[in-house]
């Protein structure tokens, strides 16, 4: 055991941090990881990590992974992470890329991870319903078979940044005489310029337009759009669930969180001093930061595991309850330590469009707003109680 | 990095945990926790003769060869078995003393003497006035000639009745609670002026309220410079607080365990209380407690040999954080356990026991955020600078 990096690892950094100088796109830098982007900030640094192989580091090398240990990808994600980058949206890279490649064919294989890896298509992922969130396998749209073609007709919710996807994977029901709900359900790629295809804005409570509702109606997709074999498609969606969970943590980016809350506490006054020197407020810094050092080391063990070719577990499911809730807890304590300047909204000053904000210091502007932006994080991606049912079922046995 | 054992870490584990398998269930603890002497000097002998007590010491001192990894892994089987006997007293802080600062000679009479099981050390460093600061020091030693004259209380001395030599710890300059003027004695425990009232603890140990009244120790008592004690204490507490984590790492995942498993025995309301989501998502949770302990104690070994503020502040970290996961791990554990939880005679109650008493071993919750915040803001100045 032991936390030393070899020569090449300290070289690789060297490489990566001088790459991400060189190339990180000027007008991203200070945009951090915000939801309320356009889409081609959205992509930007995708495109540039597209071009040099790098998008997708956790990919198999012969689909255009980089081939990095695990190591390799931590110095990554931290190199990334001292620039506040907008990394690569999961929904292409962390999601359908890895069920196609692992459950796709080949001429799917060679439609879409190019483009995937380029940042050219944007992919959004159909998966929950009104009626059917945490109990995603009571989801009711359903695909036809009509020749060569599935007729797909439903509603799709929370589909986040729809409005700028290119494809989405979608969740449909193929057979509904199947004995279980989890049977009986296909997956399914959608080009959402189809005709019947509806996006409608939901508007989250920190005012932004991150969520859409997606409504299908007799929308007409090739039989060759299906992944793997039909009505197997929950098989392939738990896959990705568990591919998604492990990114999940944020660790790089709530180091970086901490750091700039800690700024945000030495400049913010209480009595004549600097917030940070008050004990209270202190300790409650130094109480997350402790515990996202217990997470970095539970992650860290969790990636020496899967570089022994154990893919990522239920264990996972730590990584996400506890990673969101220290996201969350920073992003509180954060809104605490602007006080009262967390209050002025901001999206009732500029007239200009421009983003220059005259209302209290840059940094108190989105501090509201990200705090409730991020409860979200509990909610999705398997919400936190789903988690623990997850460990209780898998792990404990009961 | 590297996340793995070594082969010799793993036999030490393996041979460890069987001896404990063997010869070191429940109730023969509790016998031995009620006797006399309240440990098993042979059982000792046995830990040594497995190499226990050379393993995480160099091979120029005579060792194996290993180092905190080892000791961290010892200490993980001695928490799965509430094993009592004083590993972290003897091995790591009396042998911590020795191998840090320990003269030739020095290492030569008493280094060996641990790591062969013939002499056992407790370490004296906590008052009945410091709390857990460990400059706050009433005790002194004064010059005499060559050697020094000791006198003062030291409090609630663990392994002090089991053992044969204390570490004390003593001004010989300076005011109270100054961090210049300590240093660091071996006294025979033996040695005239040195009495001790010995009494068990509430977590099955035995410890000893030592009184040093004029107690004379020649010059080779001292170990490291005379005043300029501190760094060393602080460098050997802060190996003894990862040892102990990973003591506390053990016994909450026994206690989590045994919860499980009642909860799947235990029928109420015509069904196993484990069915009941309630308390699952509470075994959940002690679930991820002990695996982000588990962390930090490796966190916190592993961290043992960076710079001093590095060190310190891994070492607080993982104390916080072991302190809030063993209370929460041992005080659910009881919970679910309902009435039987209560009782002396279920071994999970003696694991909540020995987990409460960890958090205030070498400083609780309180005086780790409290050092790891001052740390944090030191940083904080030299990155401003
Ligand atoms: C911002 C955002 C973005 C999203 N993006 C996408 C997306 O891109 N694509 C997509 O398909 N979906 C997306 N989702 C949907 C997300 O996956 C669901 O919100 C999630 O699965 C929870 O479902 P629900 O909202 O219907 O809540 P419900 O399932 O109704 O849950 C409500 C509450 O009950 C609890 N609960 C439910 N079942 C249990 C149980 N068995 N035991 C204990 N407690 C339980 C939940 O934990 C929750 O607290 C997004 C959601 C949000 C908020
Ligand atoms: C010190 C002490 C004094 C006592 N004095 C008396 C007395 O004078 N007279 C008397 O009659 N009794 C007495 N009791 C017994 C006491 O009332 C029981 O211990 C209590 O009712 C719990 O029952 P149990 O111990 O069998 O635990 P269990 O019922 O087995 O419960 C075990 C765990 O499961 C949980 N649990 C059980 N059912 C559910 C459920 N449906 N949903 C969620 N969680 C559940 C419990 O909360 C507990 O955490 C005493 C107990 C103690 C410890």
């Amino acid at each position: 055991m032991n936390l030393e990096f070899s020569p090449e690892e300290i070289a690789f950094r060297e490489e990566v941090r001088a790459f991400i100088e060189e190339n990180y796109p000027e007008e991203l830098k200070g945009f951090g990881s915000r939801e309320d982007l356009t889409r081609d900030q959205f992509l930007a640094w995708h495109k540039v990590l597209g071009k040099k192989g790098w998008s997708a580091p956790a990919w198999p090398e012969k689909y255009g992974g980089t081939g990095w240990t695990s190591t390799q990808r931590y110095i990554w994600s931290e190199e990334n992470a001292r620039v506040d980058a907008m990394m690569p949206l999961p929904f292409g890279v962390s999601m359908v890329g890895p069920v196609i490649y692992t459950f796709g064919d080949d001429e799917q294989k060679a439609r879409y991870l190019p483009k995937i890896l380029s940042g050219e298509e944007w992919w959004c992922q159909g998966y929950s319903e009104p009626g059917a969130g945490s109990d995603l396998a009571s989801l009711k749209t359903t695909a036809v078979r009509d020749g060569d073609h599935y007729v797909i007709n439903g509603q799709k919710t929370w589909t986040t940044l729809a409005q700028h996807a290119d494809w989405g994977f979608f969740l449909c029901r193929t057979d509904p005489d199947a004995k279980k709900p989890q049977e009986g359900i296909s997956f399914i790629l959608v080009d959402m310029t189809t005709p019947g295809i509806e996006v409608r804005p939901i508007i989250t409570i920190d005012g932004g337009h991150e969520v859409n509702e997606v409504w299908l109606t007799n929308v007409r997709v090739p039989v060759e759009n299906r992944v793997g074999e039909e009505n197997q498609g929950w098989t392939y969606a738990k896959f990705l669930l568990a591919h998604e969970r492990s990114g999940i943590a944020g660790v790089a980016r709530s180091k970086r969180g901490i750091e700039r809350l800690r700024n945000i506490a030495s400049t913010e006054v209480l009595d004549g001093e600097p917030l940070i020197n008050d004990d209270s407020f202190a300790r409650k810094i130094s109480q997350l930061e402790i515990d996202l050092t217990a997470l970095e080391f539970t992650e860290l063990r969790t990636l020496a595991r899967e570089s022994e070719g154990k893919g990522p577990g239920p264990e996972s499911s730590i990584l996400k309850v506890k990673g969101t809730e220290i996201q969350q807890r920073l992003t509180e304590l954060t809104l605490e330590a602007v006080g009262t300047y967390g209050a002025p909204d901001y999206r009732g000053f500029p007239e200009d469009g421009s983003n220059e904000f005259p209302i209290g210091p840059d940094y108190a502007h989105h501090s509201a707003p990200t705090y409730f932006n991020f409860r979200k994080t509990s909610i999705y991606g398997g919400s936190n109680e789903i988690q623990r049912n997850i460990i209780t079922k898998m792990i404990l046995g009961l | 990095m590297d996340f793995n054992f070594t082969e010799e870490q793993t036999m030490i584990r393996d041979s460890l945990a069987r001896l404990i398998r063997e010869q070191y269930d429940f109730e023969t603890r509790m016998g031995v926790v009620n006797s006399e002497s309240g440990w098993r000097p042979e059982m000792w002998a046995q830990f040594a003769e497995l190499g226990l007590f050379m393993a995480p010491f160099s091979e120029d001192d005579g060792g194996l060869g290993g180092g905190p990894i080892d000791a961290m892994v010892v200490m993980e089987e001695f928490g799965k078995g509430l094993v009592v006997e004083p590993f972290v007293p003897s091995v790591v802080c009396g042998g911590g003393f020795l191998k840090h600062a320990g003269s030739a000679a020095q290492k030569e009479e008493h280094l060996q003497a641990i790591m062969g099981g013939a002499s056992t050390f407790a370490f004296a460093y906590a008052e009945p006035r410091g709390r857990y600061n460990l400059a706050d020091l009433e005790t002194t030693a004064k010059k005499d000639g060559a050697g020094y004259v000791l006198n003062g209380h030291k409090a609630v001395v663990i392994g002090a009745p089991w053992a044969d030599k204390l570490i004390v710890t003593a001004r010989t300059g300076g005011d109270r609670r100054d961090a210049g003027g300590i240093s660091v004695f071996i006294v025979d425990k033996d040695a005239d002026g040195v009495t001790t009232r010995d009494y068990p603890t509430v977590d099955g140990r035995r410890a000893s309220e030592v009184y040093l009244e004029n107690v004379s120790v020649g010059a080779d008592a001292l170990i490291g410079g005379e005043g300029e004690g501190l760094p060393l204490i602080e460098q050997v507490v802060d190996e003894a607080i990862a040892a102990t984590c990973a003591e506390a790492v053990g016994a909450m995942g026994v206690a989590h365990q045994m919860t499980v498993e009642y909860s799947r025995q235990r029928k109420q309301f015509g069904t196993p209380i484990g069915k009941f989501q309630v308390l699952q998502h509470r075994m959940v949770d002690m679930f991820m407690e002990h695996e982000q302990s588990i962390s930090m104690t490796y966190m916190a070994t592993l961290k043992l040999g960076e710079d001093e503020v590095e060190r310190k502040k891994a070492a607080s970290a993982a104390k916080v954080r072991i302190g809030q996961s063993g209370r929460f791990v041992g005080q659910e554990s009881i919970q679910i356990h309902g009435g039987m939880g209560m009782t002396e005679e279920l071994a999970v109650g003696h694991y909540f026991k020995r987990l409460t008493m960890i958090d205030s071993e070498f400083g609780n919750v309180d005086h780790h955020m409290r050092r790891y915040t001052q740390l944090s803001a030191t940083d904080l100045k030299a990155a401003a600078e």
